[in-house]
């Protein structure tokens, strides 16, 4: 690790991710406002204001526009960010194939926000999970600092292998809380990540180029197979830009999976970002009475980390996936992944999937004492009582 | 028949165009349409006088493809490699020097 | 291409060619012939933007490219957006944009990617003053997806899903005017234009290069497939469009209306010389016809009274 003294600010997790995005020198943003996304392009507005960067930024009239807009500054040759939430993210639907098919290297921070109706602001993850298909690496949030290096990280590994990456946040509990962020000074970000070395541009004007022409069937199934494979490719990427992050930063992120006490523990807890952080905290206490019990916090959702998935589930007997989500017609999204990533792979930990604090709802250290007594009740019977359970379920 | 005006350019594509794949489907080397002789659509091919042809440009002017140019005498050549036929020039060419024709073929 | 020099001398448009042959579009197609345009007027330090269109088409399937300038495919209602963004993205990498020597950005979509699924991406564009141009190719229904109406198909045209029949289902709406959208945005020039003017055309596109801002032009740009129409007679038939007055070509600029030389020289004729060489309108009664007639005429005398000709 580099000796730095780093900016030390109390920031809410979208000013954390106005300030990244005004250390990792973009050149464009284009956004649309929407709850509880808007105070990330707000700052970002009030430092081109201030004339703390020279962001061009594209204030566009929809959220489609918005990575249309961006997808079109990312050709050009750009280093080009968004964000959004919820409704937006959905909107933006169609475009976000457009990103990853034309291999632009974008970053968004997605705020984690529930899907109307009934309308809620609220956190929920099954916005940014339901874009699971569009070709975007997921990188999960569970703190304000995560989000800050999660940005700078997340232009690092999507211009490395040419695949736009979504940055997700939790609605409010992140969002709009105030938390102590370290920031990097600015040589040093520089350091990290250098400007973009981009795939094509459209600004050699002596040999130009078309971007995403009709291919035939004899040709389209390559080009699936090659951002297939830009997703393979990323997960050793990610592995060693976590691991610079770590040795020049101080903090690792060399792990696509970050995990606690696994090695000595009867179940985990996995879920994806803030909800992670409740649940850390509550180990600690859980641990200190006597449960045997550790977590695994999924950091990067795509590319989905299989491999580490198979060797903690080769270590502990169950797993409890929480799901601030929720596949209709199936189970969380999360446990669906997660079973799947280990079917045929002989590790048969009991898994059970708890749906956890849809539209906001808290989610507590005593929900999660009372998880880790069903838990164990299950681990210790052997006998699964249901596979999925609605934890909060008002009767 | 003339020689097409886009030899050169055919030669190009030709050596340049390679099989590898790029991804984001980028296509590299512009102009490269050359390669497809749409010529094999026409039914109707346009027969020129060139004692009528007062060189007014018009068939050069208004053809979709381009498959019509001008050679240093600022007569149009007709590219048959590409013309489809569409009898666009012979309808606009004001002094009849451009006919359709059923093609033999 | 080679070109020889006797005839760069001569013509009256750009000699250069950055349009190649060998592509798919079909016989007659004005858009083909428009997009020909466009890059001979700008050349290759362009940025050309094209949506869901018949375009996508005429510009070469993977790994061809009918263009000799920058293409980016997008989709179809995204133009005014992507051209947004590579607009500020070029001036965040410091290009000079529009103007003498300036980069081009072209929007270069159809009438159904403009006047419909494409309209709050543009008036994005238009609102926002991004220096580029947009142009919107008329061929007066989705063509590409098979002749399906659009806002811009003209009262009692014949489209797939318009077919006439029995109940004389036929376009009963009269066509949209986009253009006259774009102006209520105050934009610095706006523009109509025909592929049967190609100087005219030209003129246009040069200004839409000058002047700072956004620029718009509606081009009419027949089509024998949609319009089973000869396919000889694409240029016949938009010349016609103008002298019917169906289609006048004028210009906005500064927040004047101008009426320009082809739409002033005579009265205009009958619709019915417009109607005639196309199929899509054989479907229309003799009232049909009058309806059509007496909006041609009432569009026709609101533009002379904005640009204050004529009396």
């Amino acid at each position: 690790m580099v000796e730095y003294k780093p900016i030390r600010k109390v920031v809410s997790g979208n000013y954390a991710a106005a300030y990244a995005v005004k250390h990792a020198r973009v050149q464009v943003v284009a956004a649309y406002p929407i709850t509880p996304q808007t105070s990330i392009i707000e700052k970002i507005a009030e430092f081109i204001a201030n004339g703390e960067t020279d962001i061009q930024y594209v204030p566009v009239e929809s959220e489609h526009s918005a990575m249309a807009a961006t997808i079109g500054a990312s050709a050009t040759g750009a280093r080009a960010f968004t964000a959004t939430a919820a409704q937006g993210l959905a909107l933006m639907h169609e475009m976000l194939h457009w990103a990853s098919g034309a291999r632009l290297p974008i970053v968004m921070v997605d705020v984690n926000r529930a899907m109307a109706p009934p309308w809620s602001v609220w956190d929920d993850q099954t916005d940014s999970l339901a874009q699971r298909d569009t070709g975007w690496m997921q990188f999960y949030a569970e703190n304000n600092q995560e989000v800050y290096d999660g940005v700078l990280m997340a232009f690092k590994v999507a211009e490395t292998v040419n695949v736009p990456v979504m940055v997700v946040e939790s609605a409010f509990i992140l969002s709009h809380t105030y938390d102590v962020v370290e920031m990097i000074p600015q040589e040093l970000v520089d350091e990290f990540l250098p400007p973009r070395k981009p795939l094509y541009t459209l600004t050699d004007f002596d040999n130009p180029i078309s971007v995403g022409a009709l291919a035939t069937p004899a040709d389209y199934y390559e080009f699936r197979y090659k951002l297939a494979k830009a997703h393979e490719d990323a997960k050793k990427v990610i592995k060693e830009v976590g691991k610079e992050f770590g040795e020049r930063f101080g903090r690792d992120y060399s792990d696509m999976i970050e995990k606690g006490h696994v090695d000595d523990a009867d179940f985990v807890f996995m879920g994806l970002g803030s909800l992670m952080g409740t649940v850390k905290e509550a180990v600690d206490l859980l641990r200190s009475e006597g449960y045997k019990v550790g977590y695994a916090k999924v950091r990067w959702f795509r590319p989905f980390p299989r491999e580490e998935l198979l060797e903690i589930a080769e270590k502990v007997k169950g797993i409890a996936v929480l799901d601030r989500n929720f596949s209709f017609g199936q189970e969380g999204i999360l446990f669906n992944e997660a079973k799947g990533a280990l079917y045929g792979t002989g590790a048969r930990p009991i898994m059970k999937n708890y749906i956890v604090g849809l539209g906001g709802r808290d989610f507590t250290v005593r929900d999660v004492r009372a998880i880790a007594e069903n838990m164990k009740e299950i681990i210790e019977s052997g006998k699964l009582d249901r596979e999925v359970e609605w934890f909060h379920l008002k009767r | 028949m003339a020689e097409s005006p886009f030899k050169a350019d055919i030669e190009r594509v030709e050596r340049e165009y390679s099989e590898k794949m790029t991804p984001g489907a980028i296509a590299r080397i512009p102009g490269s349409s050359v390669i497809n002789k749409t010529g094999s659509w026409r039914v109707f091919m346009p027969e020129f006088n060139r004692d009528k042809c007062v060189r007014c440009y018009l068939c050069y002017i208004y053809c979709p493809e381009p498959a019509i140019y001008l050679d240093e005498e600022n007569y149009p050549v007709f590219d048959y490699n590409y013309c489809k036929g569409c009898g666009i020039c012979a309808n606009e060419c004001p002094t009849n020097a451009i006919v359709m024709v059923r093609e033999a073929k | 291409m080679e070109i020889p020099e006797s005839v760069k001398k001569r013509l009256t448009l750009p000699a250069e060619e950055h349009f190649y042959a060998g592509h798919t579009a079909c016989q007659g197609c004005g858009a083909s012939l428009g997009l020909r345009y466009v890059l001979k007027a700008y050349g290759r330090k362009t940025i050309v933007v094209i949506p869901a269109c018949c375009s996508t088409i005429i510009a070469g399937a993977w790994p061809y490219n009918t263009l000799d300038a920058n293409l980016f495919h997008t989709a179809f209602e995204t133009t005014g957006a992507v051209m947004s963004g590579i607009e500020a993205a070029l001036k965040a990498m410091g290009y000079k944009v529009k103007g003498e020597d300036g980069v081009m950005v072209v929007g270069w979509a159809g009438d159904g990617g403009t006047a419909d699924i494409g309209l709050q991406a543009l008036s994005g564009f238009l609102e926002r003053g991004h220096d580029a141009v947009y142009i919107m190719y008329d061929n007066e229904a989705y063509m590409n997806t098979g002749i399906q109406r659009s806002g811009s198909t003209p009262y009692g045209a014949w489209t797939t899903n318009t077919p006439g029949g029995k109940r004389h289902f036929l376009e009963k709406r009269h066509k949209k005017k986009v253009i006259d959208i774009v102006i209520a945005h105050e934009v610095p020039y706006a523009a109509t234009a025909s592929v049967a003017y190609p100087e005219d055309f030209i003129r246009k596109l040069r200004k839409a290069k000058e002047i700072p801002g956004p620029s718009f032009i509606q081009l009419f740009s027949p089509c024998p497939t949609g319009w089973r129409s000869p396919t000889d007679k694409s240029i016949e038939i938009a010349r016609l469009a103008v002298q019917t007055a169906y289609f006048p070509l004028f210009e906005y600029e500064n927040g004047k209306y101008r009426i320009n030389m082809p739409s002033t020289r005579k009265e205009p004729k009958p619709i019915e010389e417009f109607l005639k060489l196309q199929g899509r309108f054989k479907y229309m009664t003799k009232e049909d016809v009058e309806i059509l007639q007496r909006w041609v005429n009432h569009e026709w005398e609101k533009l002379k009274k904005l640009a204050g000709v004529f009396g």
